[in-house]
């Protein structure tokens, strides 16, 4: 067995990592910043941390990923990355002419102390950056937080550098959708739009890592939220930050720089979580939930009546993101399934705390960790099994060696597709987790069926 | 960006050669430039991909949680035994180690991992933020090595220090220190360690058993199914069989300098190749035993007859295509520049991430005029060229794939992501296969190519 190195005693860790249920903020802040129309991320470091990022994400979402790197060397990572950086912003302005670029740091680079905002600022007063282009920057040592602070970092510097308030305010609202995917944040709008309500969503990925086979390379794709709209945000009558983690620091930034109010949800994942996002657009927005809206909701909840009882008392270990892991945590809690383990890499109290309160009435022992990882999770289900696992593509080692069932969810996903294209928010996404969901468990009730029990309806 | 010459930097100008149609002059081993979207790695990288597929040793990334997450089980170097070196190990290190120095977190995570896994050997990776903080690993590792006697081995791949180059010097450097401590008793006077050989889908299986029909032992693996005795003992080898331009010729130069043992450079892909270098080796061992030219040549002569025929119908499909190829290290281009013309394909554009100038020289003879030979390239020079030549199929890693299929452009992952053996004369099948499966696929019919592919 692949795994056969892990034993099934659970020692205190304190030095030490073992198959990480978390990457490092950089990541994240790429990530976000693919979601501004004609922006290049720039890595601030070396070489390895942005060809690493770029393989992963590419691994994710087959799609190219462009992003450029300061390119460290061993001079820079004495004297400081000031030159590297001003060099790289006039040559990435000067061939690959993006709207934006938007840099993030390393462990390095935050470590010898290089001050982004300052070499910014020499590289305009050098002429390096062209009139109307412009250089943001968020701060992601990769020591801290991990790849979701990193996204939250970097969808804050967008608050930071462009919102702005002309004083009159206009009869939108601010989405910020969390670090979820293309396909999600598509989701998101296409609700709020059925809803009548006019939005401004950011980052968007939408389009840009989930776009359609042209016959032609774009360096910057069609999708994503443009600087004009980002400034616009600072004049909206409200935001809808979804997620705590990733997108509460953004949200509240707004709050404080334009006094645009917010409202913090959880990702709406699931039949609740998806009410709560419904009802906070419909107030906000000061309007009806269309038949469209409530037939998708009905839907949702019709597919949990008639298949019930194959979630009834179900044991589930969950690995992920915290914002993703609450709102699935509940959805799961609401339709009679037990998760039972939930791990995530992300350190962070609250989490644990959370997830408690939410499984307070499951009738099994509940373990939680926050700064968790695969290994943990997988001496916990060494001792006692479960009937499913839902997180990321590496959890298809414990499912081959433990032979349990398994629903990819999450980031990343290097081995099926799927997820850049089908959402998971929404009613339709809960729907979609269902499809999943039940397909893993009739799938493995059908393959252990004794021949006698083997039914065709089910 | 809309023309074509716009999307070459001119500081990037003489890194690209376009034969026949000035003298041959390529600059190449530079750094890369700043704010290029280089397709380059880091040396960490570098030093990780060659040690890693040692699978009794245990390989802790001593660094923040990235570098061990991104390198996590992603090359597919299969192990017929342990499989250790599939787990990811972190000291993922906080911002209060980063101030107040790792030493201690290290020493910690390195004595519960031995004392857990028992491994042969262990492999310790610095990361850049080592690097900057000066965490002593040397004496980290004398120290645990001296408790728990077993050889514990710092790997110098701070990933600042420069590219995958680096990074495979390092990993030599680290591997050197195993080499020359056990027991070389009982090894045959025909006996080699294939070296620069990773084991991507289970390829050097293939090799080995090539060298045990000619009638050599394989000593060592470095590092495909690689074992931390067998490395021990490498110096007993009589003969080190280097593959790859980088990645492990400073080991066979250092063994070459401390033991006396040669070297010869081989390359497992394509038929030329792949005889040319079991050939090679026969002609090492021919005074030893008279009989293994024979022997090699009738291994040869079985392979081809088997392979010949069933090549003939893809080299009938793909005669006339173009093919491009960007990789990492040079040599495979070598290999693969062969291996298209066998399959009767053009080559009209050539590149790797880190050749040198006698790399880019030979790239240079090899090659037919017109075609374009590149060093460091990006996705917007690659892509350009691709339209501009109009290519095929594409042969490259995972950054370059989704550039090709986004222009419609077949692609072959000759790199870590291959999943059947493309070396070897099955190897060969194998690769004309893929090829073929992604130059004929019916999914080109739907895709606007030739209108996209054509100029401006």
């Amino acid at each position: 067995m692949l795994l056969r190195h892990t034993p099934k005693e659970v020692k205190e860790r304190s030095a030490l990592t073992i198959n990480p249920a978390k990457t490092c903020q950089p990541i994240g802040a790429m990530y976000a910043s693919l979601g501004i129309h004609g922006c290049l991320p720039h890595s601030h470091g070396s070489q390895g941390c942005c060809a690493y990022h770029r393989s992963t994400l590419t691994r994710h979402y087959k799609e190219p990923v462009m992003a450029a790197t300061s390119s460290f060397t061993e001079g820079s990572s004495v004297f400081g990355g000031q030159a590297n950086l001003v060099q790289a912003i006039d040559n990435i302005f000067t061939v690959y002419q993006p709207e934006v670029i938007a840099v993030h740091t390393t462990c390095l680079s935050e470590t010898i102390g290089d001050d982004i905002p300052q070499i910014a600022r020499k590289a305009e007063a050098d002429g390096k950056i062209p009139r109307g282009k412009y250089v943001i920057h968020a701060n992601t040592p990769s020591y801290v937080g991990s790849h979701v602070t990193g996204f939250a970092n970097m969808t804050k510097a967008m608050v930071d550098y462009f919102a702005a308030s002309t004083g009159k305010k206009e009869d939108r609202i601010n989405i910020i959708p969390g670090y979820v995917e293309p396909a999600d944040m598509e989701e998101i709008k296409r609700m709020a739009g059925r809803l009548g309500i006019q939005t401004i969503l950011f980052p968007d990925t939408s389009n840009v890592l989930n776009r359609p086979q042209t016959g032609k390379f774009e360096m910057y794709p069609r999708g994503g939220v443009t600087v004009d709209a980002l400034m616009g945000t600072g004049d909206s009558k409200a935001t809808v930050a979804l997620g705590p983690m990733a997108s509460g620091p953004a949200a509240r930034a707004l709050d404080t720089k334009c006094k645009v109010p917010c409202e913090i949800l959880d990702l709406p994942i699931g039949l609740s979580a998806t009410d709560r996002f419904v009802d906070a657009l419909r107030k906000l927005g000061g309007v009806h939930v269309p038949d469209s809206i409530n037939l998708e909701r009905g839907q949702l909840l019709d597919i949990i009546t008639d298949m019930h009882q194959y979630f009834y008392g179900k044991k589930v270990a969950l690995v992920g993101d915290p914002d993703q892991l609450v709102s699935l945590v509940e959805f799961l809690v609401s339709i009679d399934m037990m998760p039972v383990y939930v791990v995530t890499g992300t350190p962070g109290k609250k989490f644990e705390s959370r997830i408690r309160e939410l499984t307070r009435e499951v009738p099994h022992e509940v373990k939680v960790r926050a700064e968790g990882d695969m290994f943990l999770l997988h001496q916990w289900i060494k001792n006692e099994p479960v009937d499913l696992m839902m997180g990321n593509t590496y959890l298809k080692y414990i499912s081959r060696d433990e032979d349990i069932p398994f629903v990819r969810f999450g980031f990343p996903i290097l081995d099926r597709i799927g997820h850049a294209y089908f959402p998971t928010v929404g009613y339709r996404g809960g729907m979609r987790l269902l499809e999943k969901i039940l397909d893993a468990l009739l799938d493995r009730q059908d393959r252990d069926a004794p021949e006698e029990r083997f039914e065709l309806v089910m | 960006m809309n023309t074509d010459h716009s999307v070459i930097f001119q500081e990037r100008k003489d890194q690209i050669h376009r034969k026949g149609e000035e003298p041959f002059e390529i600059s190449c081993n530079k750094e890369s430039l700043a704010g290029a979207v280089s397709q380059r790695a880091c040396v960490f990288c570098g030093s990780r991909v060659v040690l890693y597929p040692i699978a009794d040793a245990l390989h802790l990334v001593h660094g923040p949680i990235g570098c061990a997450a991104y390198t996590w089980d992603i090359r597919g170097a299969l192990s017929s035994g342990p499989e250790l070196h599939r787990l990811s190990f972190s000291t993922d290190l906080q911002e209060k180690d980063v101030i107040f120095g790792g030493e201690e977190k290290l020493t910690r995570a390195l004595v519960e991992l031995i004392d857990r896994h028992s491994p042969n050997a262990a492999f310790v990776y610095s990361t850049c933020i080592v690097g900057i903080i000066g965490d002593d690993l040397e004496s980290v590792c004398k120290r645990v090595s001296g408790e728990k006697g077993i050889p514990v081995i710092p790997v110098q791949s701070e990933g600042f220090k420069g590219n995958k180059r680096e990074g495979y010097h390092a990993a030599c450097n680290a591997m050197f220190r195993l080499i020359g401590t056990g027991d070389t008793t009982g090894i045959s006077p025909l006996s080699v360690n294939i070296l620069g050989d990773f084991n991507l889908a289970g390829e050097i299986w293939i090799i080995q058993e090539y060298y045990r029909r000619m009638g050599i032992e394989t000593v060592a693996n470095v590092t495909g199914d690689g074992r931390v005795d067998d490395l021990r003992r490498a110096h007993g080898a009589a003969l080190n069989v280097v593959q790859c331009s980088g990645a492990t010729m400073d080991l066979a130069k250092m063994m070459q300098e401390a033991f006396g043992i040669p070297f010869q450079r081989v390359s497992y892909f394509g038929v030329e190749d792949m005889a040319e270098s079991l050939y090679a080796v026969a002609r090492f061992f021919g005074d030893r035993d008279p009989g293994i030219m024979a022997r090699t040549q009738a291994l040869v002569k079985e392979e081809l007859s088997i392979l010949y025929p069933q090549l003939q119908k893809y080299r009938k499909a793909l005669s006339g295509k173009k093919a491009a190829i960007y990789v990492g290290g040079a040599f495979k281009a070598f290999s693969l520049v062969k291996a298209f013309r066998l399959l009767g394909m053009q080559v009209v554009l050539v590149g790797s991430q880190t050749g040198t100038e006698e790399d880019y020289q030979e790239l240079h003879e090899i090659t037919d005029d017109g075609t374009i030979i590149v060093d460091d390239s990006n996705p917007l020079e690659l892509s350009s060229f691709l339209k501009e030549k109009d290519v095929d199929v594409f042969v490259g890693g995972v950054k370059e794939r989704p550039i090709a299929y986004k222009l419609g452009v077949g692609f072959c992952d000759h790199n870590h992501e291959r999943k059947e053996p493309l070396e070897g004369f099955i190897g060969m099948l194998n690769f004309a296969k893929e090829i073929h499966a992604s130059v004929v696929s019916p999914v080109w019919r739907f895709v606007p190519r030739k209108t996209a592919g054509r100029r401006g």
